[in-house]
């Protein structure tokens, strides 16, 4: 699976992407954000507050209860700020 | 109907011209400009650079877009969002809608930069005399895209 983070989330992380391999306990975006605490200190500091951590599957915005697979293209984010 | 994403500036007078060149059925055009504001937080900002999710940025706008043309009667929409870095006073968003009248125009244009506010994502990061910071979302704006939500 591709994961893609952006603004402070690429900062505190240090990547923009990464590729992983999800172990079978990742079924949906809430237990990928846990799993993912577990890559590195930085990971658990950055998505320490799932409240501030914002999540899309295939470019559309999702809650955390939404299904992810091998396929899908993850990006994490902070809440948006444009305009 | 367009939506377009890039670091250029844009001629909000040239962009009025191609909307509504020849189109002699449009009554009114609402237009929305953002700019760089040289203060935030009682801080001055020197620069702002944004941030941006391409390929999403692009079809979260063309989605609010289309939502905009179902609710209101329009004749054409346009949206256009830079990224990259910015200076006070830089034009960021423009957002126009023309239609036969002015209401669906002002409606319109309203919805789209307040749904535009909350869905696309772009991200601003500001430079201050403290360094550098991430612009931190405002529930201000989580209320104002509140109101267009549609009664389930």
């Amino acid at each position: 699976m591709k994961i893609l983070y952006f603004a402070w989330l690429r900062s505190k992380i240090g990547v923009a992407t990464e590729t992983v391999d999800l172990p079978a306990e990742v079924r949906d975006v809430g237990t990928l954000v846990e799993w993912l605490k577990t890559r590195s200190p930085k990971h658990a500091d950055a998505l320490a507050n799932s409240t501030v951590v914002k999540v899309a599957v295939n470019q559309e915005h999702v809650p955390y209860d939404h299904p992810v697979g091998p396929g899908d293209e993850v990006a994490l984010f902070p809440p948006v700020t444009g305009g | 109907m367009t939506v377009k994403v890039q670091s250029e500036d844009f001629d909000v007078g040239a962009e009025l011209a191609a909307m509504t060149g020849g189109k002699t059925g449009i009554g009114g055009v609402t237009l929305f400009v953002g700019l760089v504001r040289d203060m935030a937080g009682g801080e001055s900002v020197s620069a702002m650079t944004l941030e941006h999710y391409p390929g999403m940025t692009e079809r979260q706008l063309e989605a609010i877009e289309a939502e905009a043309r179902e609710r209101w009667p329009l004749d054409d929409a346009l949206i256009i969002h830079r990224y990259g870095r910015l200076e006070p006073g830089d034009r960021i968003v423009l957002v126009a809608t023309a239609s036969a009248h002015r209401e669906a125009a002002f409606e319109s244009c309203h919805f789209l930069i307040d749904w535009l506010k909350t869905k696309a994502p772009f991200w601003k990061m500001e430079a201050t005399p403290d360094g550098e910071r991430w612009v931190e979302a405002k529930d201000s704006d989580d209320k104002a895209a509140a109101r267009w939500t549609k009664p389930a």
